[in-house]
């Protein structure tokens, strides 16, 4: 098959869209997934925490 | 500074600032008379300057504490007074280029100082110079912080920072000799350019190796926006930028896009410079000051990364909204103008997270002008970016584009969210740099804050005016189905407006410059939190008599 400018609107205009929502649905569950639940509470207060040294 | 690195380091700095300077006498040599010549001696001036003092202290004693137990706040501090510097420069050029306007004897009738070359020394000056600048600072202090690590390296650092402002010298010097690529916000010519490519991948490197050594198991999300900054700028830039010199003794090249992919490959860059540049990087400012100051974890952690890859993929799709009604396919401006709407999903996902933070902590938010700043910072975001999914639907474009209603929009966005949320992130970031108990003046800053805003309101509420009635008589009809006003009578039209501009402009910039008084003070007047260590050894007194 010949690819010329036509394929490649054609495959931007279908595929090139949903590859992206298909994106992020995946950052969808990851954000969303129970177990990580955890850790991305403590991700947020440990910011918080005012020790000015790097951690050993 | 140059006493915290060992010999060898200082030799490496020696070496490269050399070699720098090498290239410079090569770029004067080949340029001879021409703008690049120019340029080459500006290099070497450049080179040199940073040689002294690093020669001077080359045999100095070498550090002897563990610097890996301490983080790398050297940089940090240079970046913030420069980001400051060029904070004042980048506004007064936009204060005089606005005064032209109303003014236009104020280009004194000469060609270095006419509207065309001062006017990108006022955009690179303020997101190059000022938000770079910025952006490089608070990411080397919010990565190690974040990371519980020291950054992986001693040299990097500088190379970064000082090469970086070295593409800013040579951007903003180039168009005062009339310099150009004629590209919007990527005026620089080629050898700049390929410059600032070493430079931002040494930058790209450097933060990869510093997360990769980080003792905190979770990389904060705050790292998540600094590096998308750091990687789409490199891929933006590289793209945009691809150009064939005419010769390599002359700074004048053609980009090797033609046509209409020439500009869709300019507004690819063009938008996801805003997206990337001054969104990105800023909300990494915000998504660890706001939440430091106000001594509150962000609201919804989730949302921040859902909002987060919200903006990349959204974004990278949205520039074809600046090439409504042109030969560009209209498929392609259709999908921009569908992902800029869909953008205000994750957009204002971030402003609602921010305010949301603050819920609950108002009183603070009263008292304290530093968070009023990043409060203030998030209010804009989240009008800036309704505005600008608004101004992307075509037919409001029709009515907008060309006119100063986009350049409203854009203040609205670089002067109340970019300059904002980063005053508010180096007031946080000043007194613990610096080690200092406190700013040196909270009322100083109180100014600052109401000087900001009223110069904001007025330039977006001036240019709101300006541009719609500008609009509007470019597109009335008479009776005869001839236009109803010239151009000139449009130009006269905005003349009450482009004066309110200049005073808001003026205003924000008399704000930025009691903030860089109250930043000096800070440094120089305030008591340190860390007791003064005495300067002799204390085993002097074991060796007495001699």
């Amino acid at each position: 098959m010949e690819i010329d400018h036509n394929t490649l609107v054609a495959f931007s205009k279908s595929w090139g869209l949903f590859y992206l929502l298909g994106f992020f649905i995946c950052v969808l569950i990851y954000a969303f997934w129970p177990s990580n639940r955890k850790r991305f509470d403590r991700a947020k207060k440990s910011i918080l925490d005012q020790d000015d040294k790097p951690w050993k | 500074m140059i006493d915290k690195l060992t010999y060898s380091e200082r030799q490496s700095a020696s070496f490269i600032l050399v070699a720098v300077a090498v290239v410079g006498l090569l770029m004067a040599a080949f340029g001879n008379s021409n703008q690049l010549g120019v340029h080459g001696v500006i290099v070497m001036i450049f080179a040199a300057a940073l040689l002294y003092p690093v020669l001077s202290a080359i045999y100095a004693p070498e550090p002897v504490e563990d610097r890996e137990a301490s983080y790398y706040d050297d940089p940090i501090k240079v970046g913030i007074v420069l980001a400051m510097a060029w904070a004042i420069f980048g506004m007064f050029m936009g204060v005089w280029v606005a005064a032209q306007l109303a003014w236009p004897n104020l280009a004194f009738d000469a060609a270095w100082s006419t509207f065309g070359r001062l006017r990108p020394t006022h955009t690179s000056g303020i997101i190059f110079g000022f938000g770079g600048n910025a952006l490089i600072a608070t990411s080397f202090h919010v990565v190690q912080r974040t990371s519980r690590a020291r950054l992986a390296g001693q040299v990097s650092p500088w190379f970064v920072l000082f090469g970086y402002n070295l593409f800013c010298v040579l951007a903003v010097s180039g168009y005062f000799i009339g310099v150009t690529q004629s590209k919007e916000y990527a005026e620089a010519e080629w050898y700049a350019d390929l410059w600032l490519v070493v430079v931002w991948v040494t930058y790209f490197i450097l933060y990869l190796r510093t997360l990769a050594r980080r003792k905190e198991p979770h990389i904060y999300v705050a790292n998540w926006y600094f590096m998308a900054f750091i990687l789409v700028v490199a891929m933006l830039h590289i793209v945009n930028n691809l150009a064939i010199p005419i010769a390599w003794s002359s700074a004048k090249s053609y980009t090797i896009w033609p046509g209409v992919q020439d500009a869709m490959v300019q507004w690819w860059y063009g938008h996801n410079a805003v997206a990337f540049f001054l969104t990105a990087g800023f909300l990494g400012m915000l998504y660890y000051y706001l939440p430091v100051r106000a001594q509150r974890p962000i609201f919804s952690y989730r949302l921040s990364i859902l909002s987060f890859w919200g903006i990349v993929f959204f974004y990278m799709w949205a520039g074809s909204h600046h090439l409504h009604y042109t030969a560009l396919p209209h498929w392609v401006q259709t999908l921009g103008m569908t992902f800029s709407v869909m953008l205000l999903v994750p957009s204002w996902a971030s402003a609602g997270n921010a305010l949301l933070t603050l819920n609950g902590a108002w009183d603070r938010v009263r008292s304290d002008a530093t968070l009023r700043f990043m409060m203030a910072a998030a209010v804009f975001y989240g009008l800036s970016t309704f505005e600008g999914s608004f101004l992307a639907i075509r037919p409001v474009n029709a009515l907008s584009h060309y006119t100063d209603w986009t350049v409203g929009h854009v203040h609205a966005g670089a002067l109340g969210w970019v300059a904002l949320i980063t005053f508010g992130s180096i007031y946080t970031l000043v007194p613990t740099l610096w080690k200092r108990e406190r700013m040196y003046s909270a009322a100083l800053i109180e100014w600052h804050f109401w000087l900001a805003i009223a110069g904001t309101l007025i330039y977006i509420f001036a240019m709101w005016n300006s541009g719609i009635i500008q609009g509007l008589m470019w597109r009335t009809y008479t009776g005869e189905n001839t236009l109803a006003y010239s151009f000139v009578d449009s130009l006269v039209a905005m003349y009450p407006y482009y004066i309110a501009r200049a005073f808001g402009g003026l205003l924000f910039l008399i704000g930025a410059a009691i903030g860089c008084y109250n930043i000096w003070m800070t440094v120089k007047a305030v008591p340190s939190t860390v007791p003064a260590t005495p300067d002799a050894p204390e085993t002097a007194a074991a060796v007495p008599g001699e």
